[in-house]
């Protein structure tokens, strides 16, 4: 595919009409802020290709080009800013400093513990969008007022990932962790959905060696998955301390899924369906990388606020939440159906589709799994499945 | 201005067989770049030659001497000889062509460059790009008034319909409609656009003057999910009293009555039905059924389903010549 050739300048310098606004208003101001900061990763002991430092950030300047693209007919101008902390601390700090320069839509990629400190800082004068922690506890006991989630929880990777297993007949499950707490909560998650979908862990064993595998993977994995029989590996290695080494090395010849292998994402570059394409393409363009799940997930962020000023929202907090997640509101974001907010717990409902690093293999919900309302909610915390309740009107 | 030409995937054109006079459906095969060529007597595919990479949209001139294709990913736009066979021509058509629509002069060629936010102009006999006009992200549909004053093109990302003035190629203005509009198509009088909104699931009809949406057309295609039905390609007759919708993953393809605007019947096509186009005296309308790899033949008097020809892999445009 040949691209680059038109790059935006060029097109804008090609452009031989100019269009005239039907409406000659003042234009609608809309100023979104994006926050990042994540703990450093510790040493990790295989050869693991890092996650870019600007996953997240790039995935909402695109948002950003995106919404000024269509903005321009619509008489609205979209500002960005964005800051990088170096702590949990100054996160909140620089989360306050945006808002009160009137950046009070903040899309933010935190892990769950910042992300509780700045929601409880700002309270509600801003409107925090999860596009960095899957942590299953704010979808399912904690439901912060101000918080709406665009990034997949845990639970609908898991469920994702077991609906396929179910089709599939790999029923039988071992189940191998590592020792943090990021791998025991997807090792939880996986637990929950074999019960949900009557399926069931054999063997769960936690791996903690700490051998360079990359010598050594050959001896140490096999006798390490040795178990009753089972028919497929199921690894919670969230930062890749051995989960690559286990594919292939397991001793009965079974598929490993989970955060290796076979792995359930929001995104990953192989996703091209309903014009997928289309916005990869811009993003390779943006960036000369593919685009990351925390990426997808800061651009939906953006692209929903957009929609919902489209829709006449005013850009403030409470008037795009309450948009967002009214009955009429939907968001084209390339996944074959409309997308909207679960308004217990409001986590952006969508398919998850299930890759190896060359391919798409699969997209959960799978065919068959039924659902009163949406088959995208058998994913994750349905409505029953949640302590959290809809927002007051 | 320069406009550098990507180098093409030269796979040898093969010749069109020509038998004689019969209706000829050509179906461009997205993923095998191909064309199939399928006889309306018959129903069976006679032929099948070598375009770009990524073939989508198809159309003719006026008098169906000349097959236009949008060769996406090689972006051009390649023309075909239909008495010869040969491809006589490449266009320019800036990056991306998905969807075209020729000018009632046969001259001047609006396309929607899908990457680029553009819709470029191209004179067909000249070669020459005329203007390219600025339009929403991700823009496919493309119609021109059989008056010939208008041209409009859909943004799928902005969830617009943009209206162009061909007397100076400009944009007049803009209607938003609902999420993913795919195509659009003019009726006979050019009083009225329809436009189809995948995501949204409906189709809108637009009055041309005022450039307003008047109606709307929702969809409800038993046993099958409402997210399914994801409104693609449009037919209307003639007699402005017809229209027929193709509805995407739900397999269906919808009768509205024209006037009333209400659905008459859904007719079970292949899987994920795109696009559809009538033959000259409209008795019969081609389907493509992009999953499935076929194309359904539809009787239209007695809205019966009488084929389902195999073609190509993913079947997308389809244009029926005399």
């Amino acid at each position: 595919m040949a691209h680059g050739r038109f790059s935006w300048i060029v097109a804008l310098g090609l452009l031989l009409a100019s269009q005239s606004l039907a409406a000659a208003d003042e234009k609608t101001e809309v100023r979104i802020g994006y926050l990042a900061w994540q703990p450093e990763p510790g040493p990790v002991l295989s050869n693991v290709l890092p996650e870019p430092t600007d996953s997240g950030l790039q995935g909402a300047q695109l948002g950003i080009n995106d919404s000024n693209a269509t903005g321009r007919f619509l008489n609205q101008n979209y500002l960005f800013e964005s800051v990088q902390a170096e702590s949990p601390e100054q996160l909140v700090s620089d989360a306050q400093a945006l808002v009160s320069k009137g950046f009070k839509l903040l899309v933010v990629n935190t892990p769950e513990d910042a992300l509780r400190q700045l929601s409880t800082a700002v309270g509600e004068e801003a409107l925090i969008f999860n596009a960095g922690s899957p942590a299953d506890s704010l979808r399912e006991t904690e439901c912060p007022a101000n918080v709406m989630h665009t990034l997949p929880s845990r639970a609908m990777l898991a469920d994702a990932l077991a609906q396929w297993l179910k089709v599939r007949r790999l029923e039988d499950w071992l189940l191998l962790k590592g020792q943090r707490p990021a791998d025991e909560a997807f090792a939880a998650a996986m637990r929950r959905s074999a019960k949900r979908f009557g399926m069931e862990v054999v063997e769960e064993k936690t791996y903690t060696f700490d051998t360079d595998l990359r010598r050594s993977a050959q001896t140490e994995m096999p006798p390490f998955t040795r178990s009753k029989d089972y028919d497929v590996v199921v690894v919670a290695d969230e930062s890749g301390d051995f989960g690559e080494y286990v594919p292939y090395n397991t001793w009965l010849p079974r598929p490993v899924v989970g955060t290796q292998g076979l792995t359930p994402v929001a995104w990953h570059r192989v996703v091209e369906s309903w014009g997928a394409a289309q916005l990869q393409n811009r993003f390779t363009e943006q960036t000369g990388r593919w685009m990351t799940s925390k990426d997808y997930a800061a651009w939906a962020a953006v692209r929903a606020i957009a929609e919902a000023v489209s829709q006449g929202a005013t850009p403030e907090p409470e008037a795009v939440q309450r948009t967002i997640l009214s009955e009429e509101f939907e968001l084209g974001a390339h996944r074959g159906r409309p997308l909207t907010f679960r308004d217990w717990n409001r986590q952006l409902r969508q398919p998850i589709p299930l890759v190896h690093p060359r391919a798409l293999v699969s997209q959960s919900p799978q065919e068959g799994f039924l659902h009163q309302v949406s088959e995208l909610d058998t994913l994750g915390f349905d409505a029953p499945e949640s302590q959290c309740k809809p927002l007051p009107q | 201005m320069r406009f550098t030409i990507a180098p093409v995937a030269l796979c040898l054109a093969g010749l069109l067989a020509m038998p004689a006079l019969a209706d000829k459906a050509y179906v461009s095969n997205e993923k095998d770049n191909t064309v199939s060529v399928i006889d309306a007597e018959s129903l069976e595919v006679i032929n099948t030659f070598d375009v770009g990479l990524r073939p989508r949209g198809l159309l003719t001139n006026s008098d169906e001497t000349l097959l236009y294709v949008c060769a996406s990913d090689s972006d051009t736009v390649q023309v075909f000889d239909l008495s010869s066979g040969e491809r006589v021509k490449e266009l320019p058509s800036g990056d991306d062509p998905e969807l075209f629509a020729l000018h009632p002069n046969d001259r001047w060629l609006y396309i929607a460059n899908e990457d680029d936010a553009l819709v470029t102009v191209i004179d067909v006999e000249t070669s020459e790009v005329l203007a390219q006009i600025e339009v929403g992200l991700e823009p496919e549909g493309m119609a021109t008034s059989h008056n010939g004053k208008w041209a409009a093109a859909t943004s799928e990302t902005a969830n617009m319909v943009h209206w162009i003035d061909t007397e100076t190629n400009t944009l007049v203005s803009n209607t938003v409609v609902d999420q993913r509009p795919r195509y659009i198509v003019f009726n006979e009088d050019d009083t009225l656009l329809w436009a189809s909104a995948e995501i949204g699931g409906t189709v809108s009809i637009l009055d041309t003057e005022t450039q307003e949406v008047i109606e709307k057309i929702e969809f409800d295609v038993p046993g099958q999910r409402s997210d399914q039905v994801q409104p693609v390609g449009i037919a209307l007759t003639k007699d402005g009293k017809t229209a027929f919708v193709a509805l995407g993953p739900s397999n269906h393809v919808a009768v509205v009555n024209a006037q009333t605007y209400e659905v008459e019947d859904y007719l079970l096509v292949g899987r994920r039905v795109w696009h559809l186009a009538f033959n000259a005296d409209e008795s019969q309308l081609f389907t493509t059924n992009g999953v499935s790899g076929d194309v359904s033949v539809i009787n239209v008097a007695d809205r019966e389903v009488v084929k389902t020809v195999k073609v190509g892999r993913y079947p997308w445009g389809v244009v029926v010549t005399d």
